[in-house]
């Protein structure tokens, strides 16, 4: 009962929370924190006034026209029904109209393209559902995925502050700096969006786009994939966190070493009790969004794992099937997303779990020596 | 001699057969006119239906009724049906009841073609929606169907919705043949090309569009099958493919496509607007010009929806251009059409009203269009709530408003007797604050940054989704209401005279009310 109760408090604080303190009546673009984003608010604003102003000329006009001429006032239609002078008229006044607006965003467009003189690269991989951030430079990426738990999502838990907005990675950069972004994607596209930097630009598979930014206020701004990439689409948030130059020295560095106490994993001794308990969390990671926490999948685009061929079959076609993916299906390769720690705690998971009683394990050197082979 | 004359004396006679053999076999364009438009509003509803769970579950943030996966099957069946389903078949079976009434022919040109065309598309769309119960559910890549997402990574459906498409392409291919057949061929003597109402040029133009779009389409859609089932790489990257490729061919198709859902609404409103402001329409031979000019852009401008994608400045800078142009004839036509009220003498009956509306909104989604077509700008709008309040409203103000004020003001000649006038007012007021209630925050929601096909959202977006959602059951509710008035004026009430509205001229209005089932077997003469 008193669960009941806690639930119950839960959702209705879940459901009233939005209404009474995110009341947001926001109806505008906001200018954002870029040179960039600036000039596209101000291309905006004055295409916008530009409308306001044509509408309230038409729409007035109009308006005098159904106030004034109607047969209930006694109007009488007059004759006139060709006037080339006037469609002449009404057709160069837009035509200088646009020609005027063509020209600041043109310029803003020349600005846009120029990804020249970068001082930093990023490469951004769009995968369902999370993104890849690769500081080229300087050999490390990580993954960056979504961390509001499914109980808000579900509405079991009242909703916190960044509802969907928040990752457990966010990709770094430093203020003052030309940050150029190299996207592509590994799946299908998706399109990689921070507003407040004016940037948006698709992850397509087989292609690399480039665009950039310069962010000079330090500060956590966040945004969301905009190309519809299948079913967790709204669930693979963007966060970049701006942060003064010697912060971000010292977090490459902190992110180099970690780098390198990943790549010493794999040699390290494994214990089943050590693999089964990594691979519980990353198979939260990775895995669960498709074949499900409890392994039970979405049939059938994302099979069971839970007694299936695979994961109660051979050892050797199991970890094929991770690390190479299977082509034409949604199953991706993760050998180049995940280190071998983290593919041999997971496949020893799956054979595992939830019932799986395989009993046998795999460490990441064998994982290792298994991608050295092909 | 005497057979001739028995001939001619059963002619006389010759009216619908009776039962369902009237209806599967008929080759009278009033019928097939009268068979679109039931189906058309058929899946209005159904489309309606999954935009009323879309909205639904977007009432607040969280998942709440549907699965994601559902809720993206929703999206794109919802976008499929109300433009193959919905606005297409509408137009098609107004032209089928007026253009040969407008341009006093007995019939449309080619009738049996008329009879397949129409009934391909039960057959497609029974094809369509029967996915919705396949393993692995419906087409769940958006109306678009951008590949990868619905080659490599699609449901096991989309061979189904292929073969779907490929049957309305070949529907609509045969009824714009048979648009262009008849207008071309079947005149009355004296009515000259700009002699013709502008509902029949619009439709011309929109037939000579379709023909050169839907096999681009058929195209698109092959090259998946391939894909799917051939083992072909035309979008797969990993096989030496372009995905962009597809988005290309895709807005080749597309963009013309969203012109076939408007034009004919244009000629309809040029109908009315004259009819009910007692006045000629102003600039006829500007508007023909400025619906040509579009017709041609159209072709031009295609990239504009793929801003984002990465395509070179010098095709940004082009496909911006071009897409500004558009704004130029389309607002010649706004222009004529208030120039049409200004000093007329104007009543505001439903037909009326729904043009006045048409006006007004579709020049509101003209405006947020020409936001669009700034390129840097559309970086922020690109695939946001913006795009779907702009692309919401030319379609529903405009083209199925259009629908609305032209079932109104036809509907008098096609059931001889006059419609419940406040009903429609009642509905019409209802569907103008349910539908700018439901898409006007849409505009807000996007420039806050809320991106378009999610089922669950940010907290800050709450606000507005809430009183969007209110606004799309009022509207859906509404529709309903529609439904009874059509129903009440086909089964009776104030006899129509054969031409009810003051203002109105044409050729529709010199027969009788309800129109007879044949009609200028003899062609009348147009001075």
């Amino acid at each position: 009962m008193r669960v009941h109760a806690q639930r119950v408090g839960a959702l209705l604080g879940g459901l009233l929370f939005p209404a009474l303190s995110m009341a947001d009546w926001t109806v505008n673009m906001t200018p954002g924190v870029t040179g960039t984003s600036n000039d596209i608010f101000n291309l905006h604003m004055t295409i916008f006034w530009i409308c306001v102003a044509i509408g309230v000329v038409v729409f007035g006009i109009m308006f005098w026209s159904i106030f004034a001429h109607r047969k209930s006032q006694g109007a009488k239609p007059a004759n006139f029904h060709e006037n080339t002078m006037v469609e002449i008229l009404w057709t160069l006044i837009p035509l200088v109209i646009l020609v005027i607006m063509a020209i600041p965003a043109t310029a803003t467009l020349i600005d846009m393209y120029d990804t020249t003189e970068s001082d930093i690269d990023i490469k951004v991989t769009g995968y369902q559902w999370k993104w890849q951030y690769e500081y080229i430079n300087e050999d490390f990426g990580y993954f960056s995925n979504l961390t509001t738990p499914s109980d808000q999502i579900r509405n079991r838990q009242a909703k916190g502050e960044n509802y969907l907005l928040e990752v457990d990675n966010p990709m770094v950069i430093p203020v003052g700096k030309k940050v150029r972004f190299l996207l592509t994607a590994n799946d299908v596209i998706h399109s990689w969006w921070v507003p407040d930097f004016g940037v948006k630009k698709d992850a397509i598979p087989g292609f690399i786009n480039e665009a950039w930014t310069r962010v000079d206020k330090p500060g956590t701004y966040r945004g969301q994939c905009t190309e519809l990439c299948g079913k967790d689409h709204g669930f693979m948030p963007v966060v970049v966190k701006a942060v003064p130059e010697e912060e971000y020295n010292t977090w490459v560095a902190d992110q180099k070493a970690a780098a390198e106490k990943e790549r010493e994993l794999t040699q390290k001794d494994w214990t089943m009790e050590e693999l089964m308990e990594r691979g519980k969390t990353a198979y939260a990671t990775a895995c669960a969004a498709c074949h499900q926490a409890d392994g039970s999948g979405a049939p059938p685009a994302f099979p069971a794992l839970r007694g299936s061929a695979i994961a109660t079959g051979d050892m050797a076609a199991h970890i094929d099937v991770v690390v190479n993916g299977v082509s034409g299906t949604a199953m991706q390769a993760f050998g180049g997303q995940l280190n071998e720690a983290d593919l041999a705690a997971i496949i020893t998971y799956e054979r595992n779990a939830w019932g799986n009683k395989m009993g046998d394990m795999v460490t990441p050197k064998e994982i290792f020596d298994y991608k050295n082979q092909q | 001699m005497s057979a001739v004359a028995g001939t001619h004396a059963q002619d006389h006679h010759h009216g619908p057969a009776s039962g369902i053999s009237r209806w599967l076999l008929t080759t009278n364009h009033k019928d097939i006119g009268s068979m679109y438009l039931i189906f058309s509003f058929t899946m209005f509803l159904l489309g309606g239906t999954m935009a009323m769970v879309i909205r639904a579950e977007l009432f607040q943030p969280g998942l709440q009724i549907v699965q994601p996966e559902f809720f993206n099957q929703m999206t794109t069946m919802h976008g499929l049906i109300m433009v193959f389903g919905a606005v297409m078949p509408a137009f098609v079976g107004l032209a089928n009841w007026m253009i040969p009434l407008m341009i006093g022919a007995p019939d449309m040109a080619l009738p049996r073609m008329n009879n397949w065309s129409f009934w391909l598309l039960p057959c497609a769309f029974l094809i369509l929606v029967s996915t919705l119960f396949m393993e692995g559910g419906a087409p769940n890549f958006g109306w678009t169907f951008y590949a990868p997402l619905s080659t490599t990574y699609g449901p096991p459906s989309t061979t189904f919705f292929i073969f779907a498409i490929h049957i309305m392409g070949v529907s609509s291919i045969m009824g714009a043949i048979n648009v262009i057949a008849t207008v071309l061929n079947m005149r009355a003597p004296g009515m000259t090309l700009m002699k013709m109402p502008m509902f029949v040029w619009t439709w011309l133009i929109t037939a000579f569009l379709l023909i050169a779009v839907m096999p681009v389409l058929a195209g698109v859609v092959t090259m998946m099958l391939m894909d799917i089932n051939f083992g072909t790489s035309f979008f797969n990257a990993a096989g030496g493919g372009d995905p962009v490729l597809f988005q290309h061919v895709f807005w080749f198709f597309g963009h013309p496509e969203v012109y076939i859902m408007i034009l004919p609404a244009f000629g309809a409103i040029s109908q009315i607007i004259p009819a009910f402001s007692r006045k000629r329409l102003f600039g006829y031979a500007f508007m023909v010009y400025a619906t040509g000019a579009i017709a041609l852009l159209s072709f031009l401008v295609w990239a504009h929806h793929m801003f984002t994608v990465g395509v070179p400045l010098a095709g940004q800078l082009f496909f911006m251009y071009a897409t500004l142009l558009i704004a130029v004839p389309t607002g010649v036509k706004v222009f004529n059409w208030v120039a049409t009220m200004f000093r007329g003498s104007l009543t505001l009956e439903a037909p009326m009203l729904f043009a006045i509306a048409f006006v007004i909104l579709f020049s509101i989604g003209g405006f947020s269009g020409l936001m669009l077509a700034i390129a840097p700008a559309d970086f922020q709008y690109h695939d946001t709530y913006f795009v779907v309040a702009h692309f919401h409203y030319v379609l529903v103000p405009g083209a199925i408003f259009g629908i609305f004020a032209s079932a109104y003001f036809w509907l008098p000649k096609w059931t001889g007797y006059m419609y419940d006038e406040t009903l429609a007012k009642t509905h019409f007021w209802l569907s103008f604050v349910g539908m700018n209630l439901a898409f006007f925050p849409m505009h807000f929601l996007g420039l806050a940054g809320m991106p378009r096909r999610i089922p669950d959202y940010a907290l800050q977006f709450a606000d507005f989704n809430m009183v969007s959602s209110i606004g799309a059951f009022m509207f859906g509710a509404t529709q309903l209401l529609f439904l009874l008035i059509v129903v009440k004026c086909a089964r009776g009430g104030v006899k129509a005279p054969a031409k009810p509205w003051e203002g109105a001229e044409g050729l529709e209005w010199e027969v009788p009310s309800p129109a007879p089932y044949h009609t200028f077997t003899t062609p009348p003469d147009v001075k």
